[in-house]
């Protein structure tokens, strides 16, 4: 199971109709949800419409979730899907079936190697260095983005983020792979040109 | 034996980074992981800068809650009006 969802939802009251038990299950993913919509579409707006239509949808077809996956997982499956969709609908020119490109492990390898891991986090995470991590995060192709968001934001398994995407578990690794080292490349640009500044 | 041959250059190493990582390889992979970055600065670089990349991402400031003003706003468009108390 994830880390950020520890909250004990019954799903025999959801299913029954139990309101108070459906608040609790949006008090509990709300959070996360939110934020996949923002980092997915980049605005607050976006993200509102995700996070609404996902628990609509909830609503709508909670008596046909089979528990084959968990709740959890299946909560993220709607999400993703509905950020998918209003992907699709305002950038018509992302291509989020192109699979190949997201799949290959060519091009992996690091130009940068300088080593900033020593550097504090209140340095690391202040100002311009979040800043540079936020934009490296946004500058992910969508389909790498959203495997990174779920398994290294929100901390799902790679089987749950397979179940989530409807990808497979090699899928989900090839590109976790490919943004953790994208994501590094930046970082590293960033903070080795401010560690030979201050040299 | 074939783990020997597998992480001999770094390309082979990048590969199986994240599952490193992850802690999802075999001892026995580990251990040749660790003997090829033993020799190889610029991978233990990798290594770390990666790690670091992915704790940064785990920080609590990257994790923002969900606005006050968007859970009322969502409590009301599912009609959970009557459960909309303070969290």
């Amino acid at each position: 199971m994830n880390k950020t969802m520890p909250t004990e939802i019954s799903l025999e009251a959801l299913i029954a109709g139990d309101r108070a038990e459906f608040a609790r299950l949006v008090d509990a993913y709300s959070s996360p949800i939110y934020r996949l919509g923002l980092r997915m579409l980049g605005n607050p707006q976006d993200a509102e419409d995700i996070l609404q239509n996902t628990f609509l949808n909830v609503l709508t077809h909670i008596s046909e979730f089979e528990g084959r996956s968990s709740l959890a997982t299946w909560l993220y499956r709607i999400a993703a899907n509905e950020a998918l969709m209003l992907i699709r609908k305002k950038k018509p020119e992302v291509n989020l079936d192109d699979a190949e490109s997201a799949d290959e492990a060519e091009d992996l390898l690091p130009t940068q190697f300088v080593d900033w891991s020593a550097l504090p986090e209140a340095q690391l995470l202040s100002g311009e260095g979040k800043q540079t991590l936020d934009q490296a995060i946004q500058a992910l192709p969508e389909s790498m983005r959203l495997v990174f968001l779920l398994r290294d934001v929100e901390g799902l398994s790679i089987r749950e983020t397979a179940e989530a995407l409807n990808l497979t578990e090699t899928n989900v690794k090839t590109r976790l792979l490919r943004a953790r080292l994208f994501l590094r490349e930046q970082l590293s640009a960033y903070y080795g040109e401010r560690l030979t500044r201050e040299e | 034996m074939m783990t020997e041959h597998v992480h001999k250059n770094c390309e082979s190493l990048l590969g199986s980074l994240s599952e490193y990582i992850d802690g999802g390889l075999s001892p026995e992979l580990c251990q040749e992981i660790e003997k090829h970055l033993e020799g190889c600065e610029n991978c233990r670089v990798v290594l770390n800068t990666t790690k670091r990349t992915i704790d940064l991402v785990h920080a609590p400031v990257e994790k923002p809650d969900l606005p006050d003003e968007v859970r009322e706003r969502l409590f009301k468009r599912l009609n959970l009006d009557d459960y909309l108390k303070p969290k």
